[in-house]
């Protein structure tokens, strides 16, 4: 639940996603679920000359799982309440 | 301090600096901000290393992020950076 929450504090801001297939796509964040799959609004493909299928999209879902890493901006992210909240969900998930 | 369950371990290790090795022979190191029992990570100020046989030559490309979430699938093992 930590990142589901995580990630609907960053909606509406823009994030870069890195899928598995090396594919990059930069765009505002619309959406998110409880497996992180996500919806991506005005995507650009951060290397498109070797992803050119991907030109004339602008709205897309992604799968959770073909995802490997989401960039964010520090000052998307407080930091302070970030780590609170993991100690709380280490707490949680011991029982 | 008791620690009973593995990822009490890494509990210990929030807001610290962390090595998270990957699959696909990536590596990572950063300052431990959030996990959970996927292994999904944030980390801040992290440096990625890519390794890659180029013509039977070691090559390794560097990246950095200041923020980044890595989802907990591709994660291996996760513990102190050796150099410090």
């Amino acid at each position: 639940m930590l990142f589901f929450s995580f990630f609907k504090t960053l909606v509406d801001q823009e994030v870069t996603v890195e899928l598995k297939n090396d594919i990059e796509l930069k765009g505002t964040l619309k959406s998110v679920d409880q497996f992180l799959n996500l919806k991506l609004d005005n995507i650009s493909c951060s290397n498109e000359s070797r992803y050119p299928h991907l030109s004339s999209v602008r709205n897309i879902f992604i799968r959770g799982s073909t995802v490997r890493y989401v960039y964010l901006d520090k000052n998307m992210v407080d930091i302070n309440l970030l780590q609170d909240a993991a100690r709380r969900e280490a707490m949680s998930a011991k029982k | 301090m008791s620690s009973d369950s593995p990822l009490d371990l890494l509990k210990l290790n929030l807001d610290e600096k962390v090595y998270v090795k990957l699959r696909g022979a990536r590596e990572l190191t950063g300052t431990l901000q959030a996990f959970d029992s996927h292994c999904n990570i944030v980390l801040s100020d992290a440096v990625e290393t890519i390794y890659e046989l180029v013509e039977n030559e070691l090559k390794s490309t560097k990246r950095e992020a200041e923020m980044i979430f890595v989802r907990g699938d591709t994660v291996t093992l996760v513990t102190t950076p050796s150099d410090q």
